[in-house]
């Protein structure tokens, strides 16, 4: 088996504001093993970006263990020494607000190779035309400013940036959100060629699910700061166990008759996320569950699993180890 | 046959920048019946919305300027009357819903002084209404869009409200001035999926109710083949295919729609194909004959010369791709 490159315990990112704490993440576990990628999803509010955010350094836990190839790096993180940096890479959701406008994309590019020290003055040239090819864009656009390309382009400026410091572990928040479907084709694919070639792990932070059957290895939704439902890709669409996966896959709009007969039966979504000021008690999701019973409004159920690397937070599964499923041999 | 309630006749818009005129719209032809659901799929930059800006004559001029084309509602052409008049035929003929709810409404004011001032309007100027009256169809407006306590809404300030809500709010306003023709831009584009489907739950069985004629702008294909009955696929400022629903998701005919369907994510797990390759072309120096043809795996010499027309290829199904002519 493959190692685990990244354990998260029990992370908490509380923000105090003045209408009160806001819990963003509340306890969240998890880990990414070296070489995969984990699609984390969630709606708006459900506080994925707060995970990443606090990966990668910009917000300091206010709870919890994060470990890093066998380092915890969630405690000093004003402290965070320069090769944890480098070791880990992000890509933000809008290329537009992400790239210095008054920078050309030779600067963009640049400047973590000055920052980390990666090549003299002069093989910086070198290594920004190499970046550009691996990204697969043309040379001349090094002279070129962020205004002057394409979206999808921006995105692949970025994803370059992110990888000039030769990272392992990238995470991607909402990459491809902002582009058009064909567009989003073309990183996806570029991003899945890069992870094969540079061996990288990925954690791609996303509300797309139909994105992820298709390129995640492991999937695990998030609702209100929690975690409900982990499990392998197959696994997971398959056999979808939480009512509010369950919602989420009904909700998606598909374009064949194959995947609508892949959807769970139709579940009428109803209710909208609540403010993360005033979580429900009990279960959070319990207000807009459609088998929500009186237990959930009282006890929040904890994370079981219910079979192989497959595990749900719902009082539906509490101690009923459910079987493993007999799709699960095939993949 | 029945004259169609809204026509697109070969419209062009072209915008005067610094740079020269870009030629954005080159010959939109479309068409809405009575009570049909249309949708409208392209990708960004493709002219859905300046399509549709001009049908509402909200579209800026200058640097809009439209340089060909009719666009007829119930028999009157939109482009020819003055905008004053415009007003009196559009307000209760059509009504749109924006991409972004927050944009839509204005932040200083209620829900319930928007929504009272949009039924004020939406009546001509003699037939003067009570203020009761008035915020009582405001109230019931709310109710139609399923909104929980409207007369607590209605004394809201659009911030207060979530992302779901107010579009459901845009929704009501565009719904309460009666009008027959209903554009959609984007309506969820916004928001979350399971909200997203809510929205449009909602928006179907309403129209369904009132018998509206509705466009609805997306680029999602996976929104347009649950919601609507007929749809136009646009590409560099044209339409390129139009079918009824059903016969475009089964059997896709232009190049452009062929390739747009291959890049959509399935969940059947197929893994994810390079759809189109290339990139939208510039609208300063639109490529001659057809306009998809750089992008184009089919592409032949007479693509580069002449711009297609729209062939017939099966019932009701017309594509403009040298590739059908028979």
């Amino acid at each position: 088996m493959t190692e685990e490159i990244l354990t998260v315990k029990d992370l908490k990112k509380y923000f105090l504001t003045s209408r009160g704490t806001v819990k963003a993440v509340d306890g969240v576990t998890f880990s990414i093993k070296e070489g995969e990628m984990l699609g984390l999803v969630g709606e708006s509010g459900s506080g994925k970006s707060t995970v990443a955010y606090t990966l990668v350094g910009i917000y300091q836990p206010t709870a919890g263990e994060i470990t890093f190839k066998g380092q915890d790096i969630g405690k000093d993180f004003s402290k965070r020494l320069k090769p944890l940096k480098k070791d880990i890479q992000i890509v933000f959701q809008d290329p537009g607000s992400s790239l210095n406008p008054r920078r050309s994309i030779k600067q963009i590019l640049e400047l973590p190779l000055k920052v980390h020290h990666i090549s003299s003055n002069k093989g910086i040239i070198e290594q920004v035309a190499k970046l550009l090819e691996m990204v697969e864009l043309p040379l001349d656009y090094q002279y070129k400013y962020p205004q002057a390309i394409g979206g999808g382009e921006k995105q692949m400026v970025a994803v370059a940036r992110a990888l000039a410091t030769n990272p392992s572990f990238v995470v991607l928040d909402e990459p491809t959100s902002a582009l058009d479907v064909s567009v989003q084709a073309k990183i996806i694919n570029l991003l899945m060629r890069l992870q094969q070639r540079l061996n990288l792990t990925y954690l791609f932070i996303t509300h797309d699910l139909s994105l992820m059957r298709n390129v995640a290895t492991r999937v695990a939704i998030m609702y209100l700061g929690k975690m409900c439902e982990v499990a392998c890709t197959s696994e997971f669409f398959q056999n979808p166990l939480h009512p509010y996966t369950q919602m989420l896959l009904s909700s998606i709009p598909v374009v064949s008759d194959e995947e609508e007969m892949l959807k769970p039966k139709k579940i009428l979504s109803r209710g909208e996320i609540p403010s993360p000021v005033n979580v429900p008690p009990g279960c959070s999701f319990h207000l807009r569950c459609p088998e929500g019973m009186e237990l959930c409004s009282q006890v929040d159920p904890g994370m079981v699993e219910v079979g192989e690397e497959h595990t749900v937070r719902c009082h539906l599964f509490q101690g009923a180890k459910i079987a493993a499923s007999t799709s699960q041999g095939e993949e | 046959m029945i004259a169609p309630l809204l026509e697109i006749k070969n419209l062009h818009v072209g915008f005067d920048i610094y740079g020269g005129h870009l030629k954005v719209l080159d010959g939109v032809t479309f068409a809405v019946g009575k009570g049909a659901k249309v949708g409208l799929v392209g990708e960004t930059g493709c002219g859905k919305t300046t399509t549709m800006k001009s049908v509402m004559r909200i579209l800026p001029i200058p640097p809009g300027r439209l340089t060909e084309g009719e666009i007829f509602f119930k028999e009157s052409d939109l482009l020819r009357v003055n905008l004053k008049k415009v007003r009196g035929v559009k307000g209760k003929g059509i009504s749109m819903i924006f991409q972004d709810p927050t944009a839509a409404l204005n932040p200083v004011f209620t829900i319930g002084r928007q929504l009272m001032d949009v039924v004020k309007y939406s009546k001509g100027a003699g037939e003067n209404q009570a203020k009761d009256t008035i915020k009582d169809r405001a109230i019931n407006a709310l109710k139609d869009v399923s909104m929980p306590d409207p007369e607590r809404i209605m004394e809201n300030y659009p911030i207060q409200l979530s992302g779901g809500m107010r579009q459901r709010v845009c929704i009501a306003m565009a719904l309460v001035t009666g009008s027959e023709l209903l554009i959609a831009d984007e309506p969820t584009t916004s928001l979350d999926v399971t909200i997203q489907d809510q929205v449009l739950r909602l928006l179907g069985n309403l129209v369904e109710e009132k018998r509206n004629s509705t466009i609805l702008i997306t680029h999602s294909l996976g929104i347009v083949r649950e919601w609507t009955d007929r749809v136009y696929v646009m590409y560099a400022g044209s339409m390129v295919e139009a079918a009824p629903t059903k016969g475009l998701f089964s059997n896709p005919l232009h190049p452009y729609t062929q390739g747009l369907m291959k890049a959509v994510p399935k969940l059947t797990g197929e893994g994810i194909a390079e759809g189109v390759p290339g990139r939208i072309p510039n609208y300063l120096n639109p490529p001659s004959g057809c306009r998809f043809h750089p992008r184009c795996p089919h592409v032949m010499r007479i693509c580069e010369q002449e711009r297609p027309p729209f062939f017939n290829a099966g019932s009701d199904h017309q594509v403009a791709c040298f590739l059908y002519k028979e």
